[in-house]
C-alpha cells in the first residue's frame, strides 16, 4: 500500500491487512470471514481504491484477527489476487498470497439441483476440485459438473 | 468401499460406480467369465452361496433390478431388498444413514438413485462393494458393459466399429456410459446425433474428448445410416422439450423404423430399453435387432459382474 492509502484509515497494532482484493469484493470478503464485526471486531474497509497493478482494489483490516490457512484458501476463490499481511505489534510479521485450493470441502454448492450434494445437503460436505484457475472452474466431486467464475462469486458474493 | 484385503485383481472388493473405474484388460476379464456362463449355464459357479446380495431401488426399473436379482440367485446367493416406498427412506432418512443399515446386513449393495453422484456417496460410507444401477443422468455401468459385451459377441469386437448413439444424450445414463466404455476401445467414428437441447452434457464431452474418444454431433440420423456399424437407440421423452411442437418437429429424426432400416445394411440396433416411439415394433423381426439380444446378456454380464466383485475371479 502507498503512504496515501495508508492515510485512509489508521494503522492497527495486531490482525490482518487483506490488500489486492477485486474492487467491489471486500464485503464479500467479509462474508466468507463470518462478518467478524458483527462479534464486535473492529474491521476497517476500502473499497475501490486505485491501483497500479489491478486499476481498482479493496482494501481490509480486520483487528485482532490472524486469517487461518484455510481462510486465505477461501479467500482466494473471490479475490484471487489478494494478498494477505499479517500484522504484530504494528509490523507486518507475516507476508502470504491467496492460493487457490486444489480441492475444496464445504464450501461451495453444486448448482446441479439432482445432485447429491445437493439432495443429501444435511448429511454430506460438497466437495469441489480444481479444474482450471483461468477461467476458473472447479469441478463437482459428485456429479461431475463444473462451476464457474461467475457462479462461484454469485454463491460468495 | 469395497471389501478390503480380499485380493489384488481389479475387481474383488471393488465398487462398481463407473465404467471409468476399469481398463480395457479388466473389461475382457468380465467378458471372458461372461462367456463361460453363457457357454455352460447349468454349471455356473455358486460363487455367492452363503452371500446376501441387498438391492436398494430409490428409482424404479425393471431389467436392471431383475436381471441383477437372478444373476445373484443365480449364482448361490441370498437377495434382500429395500423398498424406498414402504422403509424408512419415506421417513426421510439420509442415504448414509440407509447405506449405514444395508451394509451391516448384506455383503454388497446394488442401488439405483435419481440423484448423481449417490452411489459414490454410498461407497464412502459402505464397507461392502457398491454396485451402481444407474445415478441420475450420469453412470450405468453395468449396462456399458452388457453393451459392449453384446457389440463383442454379435460384431466380433469393438475396436474399429462405426457408432452412432442416437436420442436424448443430455439425459441419458446409458449413452453417456455407453460413451466412457468406448473410450477404452479404439472404435472407427463415433456419431452423436440429438436434437439441439439435448446435446451431450459438458462434463461428457470433455471427459471423452480428454481419453481420445473423437465424436461427431448431427441433427439427424439419416446422412450416416449406411456408414454404421451399430445404432445406439437412446429413449427420446416429449417432456424434455419445453414445448411440444418442437418434438412433434423433431421426433422423426431420431426414430427408427423397417423403412429407415432399409438404407442400414447390417448395422445392429441396440436399445436399453424400456422404449417409447423411438424404435417402431415392425423393427423386430428385422436381423438388425439386437436388443432383446442385448437385454437378454443383462443376467450373464451381471452374474459374471458379481462373481468377479465377490472374489470369483480368484479361485
Amino acid at each position: 500500500m502507498s503512504e496515501r492509502e495508508t492515510m485512509l484509515v489508521q494503522k492497527i497494532s495486531d490482525g490482518t491487512v487483506i490488500d489486492h482484493v477485486t474492487a467491489g469484493k471486500a464485503l464479500s470478503v467479509l462474508r466468507l470471514l463470518g462478518n467478524p464485526q458483527d462479534r464486535g471486531v473492529t474491521v476497517a474497509l476500502v473499497m475501490n481504491v486505485r491501483s497500479s497493478k489491478m486499476g481498482r482494489k479493496d482494501i481490509l483490516k480486520v483487528e485482532g484477527v490472524e486469517l487461518s490457512d484455510e481462510q486465505i484458501q477461501k479467500l482466494a476463490l473471490i479475490a484471487p489476487l489478494a494478498s494477505v499481511n499479517i500484522v504484530r505489534s504494528y509490523q507486518v510479521s507475516q507476508k502470504k498470497k491467496a492460493v487457490l485450493p486444489d480441492i475444496i470441502t464445504g464450501v461451495l454448492r453444486c448448482t446441479a439441483t439432482t445432485c447429491v450434494s445437493v439432495r443429501e445437503k444435511d448429511s454430506v460436505l460438497s466437495v469441489f476440485s480444481l479444474v482450471s484457475s483461468s477461467p476458473l472452474v472447479y469441478q463437482c466431486k459428485y456429479c461431475g459438473r463444473g462451476l464457474t467464475e461467475q457462479e462461484i462469486f454469485g454463491e460468495l458474493g | 468401499m469395497g471389501v478390503s484385503g480380499l485380493g489384488t485383481d481389479a475387481w474383488t472388493g471393488k465398487d462398481v460406480l463407473s465404467i471409468l473405474d476399469f481398463s480395457r484388460p479388466d473389461l475382457e476379464l468380465l467378458f471372458e467369465t461372461t462367456d463361460r456362463f453363457v457357454g455352460l449355464p447349468d454349471r455356473v459357479p455358486k460363487t455367492l452361496a452363503d452371500r446376501i446380495a441387498a438391492t436398494a431401488f430409490f428409482e424404479p426399473s425393471t431389467r436392471t433390478r431383475l436381471s441383477f436379482t437372478t444373476a445373484a440367485l443365480k449364482l448361490g446367493a441370498k437377495v434382500i431388498d429395500l423398498s424406498p416406498d414402504v422403509s424408512s427412506v419415506l421417513k426421510g432418512e439420509s442415504l448414509p444413514d440407509t447405506i449405514r443399515m444395508l451394509e451391516s446386513y448384506a455383503d454388497m449393495i446394488i442401488m439405483r438413485h435419481p440423484s448423481e453422484g449417490a452411489a459414490l456417496l454410498a461407497s464412502e460410507v459402505s464397507g461392502v462393494p457398491i454396485i451402481n444401477g444407474g445415478d441420475g443422468s450420469q453412470h450405468h455401468p453395468s449396462q456399458a458393459m452388457l453393451d459392449l459385451y453384446t457389440i463383442r459377441s454379435l460384431k466380433g469386437g469393438v475396436d474399429g466399429l462405426r457408432y452412432a448413439i442416437v436420442g436424448d444424450l443430455r439425459y441419458s445414463r446409458t449413452a453417456a456410459s455407453f460413451l466412457y466404455g468406448l473410450t477404452r476401445y479404439r472404435p472407427g467414428s463415433v456419431y452423436l446425433v440429438s436434437p439441439d437441447g439435448l446435446r451431450l452434457r459438458n462434463e461428457v464431452r470433455e471427459t471423452i474428448g480428454a481419453l481420445g474418444l473423437k465424436a461427431e454431433q448431427l441433427d439427424s440420423l439419416d446422412p450416416i445410416l449406411d456408414k454404421v456399424d451399430v445404432i445406439y437407440m437412446n429413449r427420446i421423452q416429449k417432456e424434455r422439450f419445453p414445448d411440444p411442437n418442437e418434438y412433434e418437429k423433431v421426433k422423426g429424426s431420431y426414430r427408427i423404423t423397417r423403412s429407415t432400416l432399409s438404407n442400414a445394411k447390417d448395422a445392429i440396433v441396440l436399445h436399453p430399453l424400456p422404449r417409447l416411439n423411438e424404435l417402431a415394433y415392425d423393427v423386430d423381426g428385422l436381423p438388425n435387432a439386437a436388443y432383446m439380444k442385448q437385454a437378454r446378456f443383462g443376467v450373464p454380464v451381471r452374474m459374471a459382474l458379481l462373481h468377479l466383485v465377490m472374489g470369483g475371479g480368484e479361485r
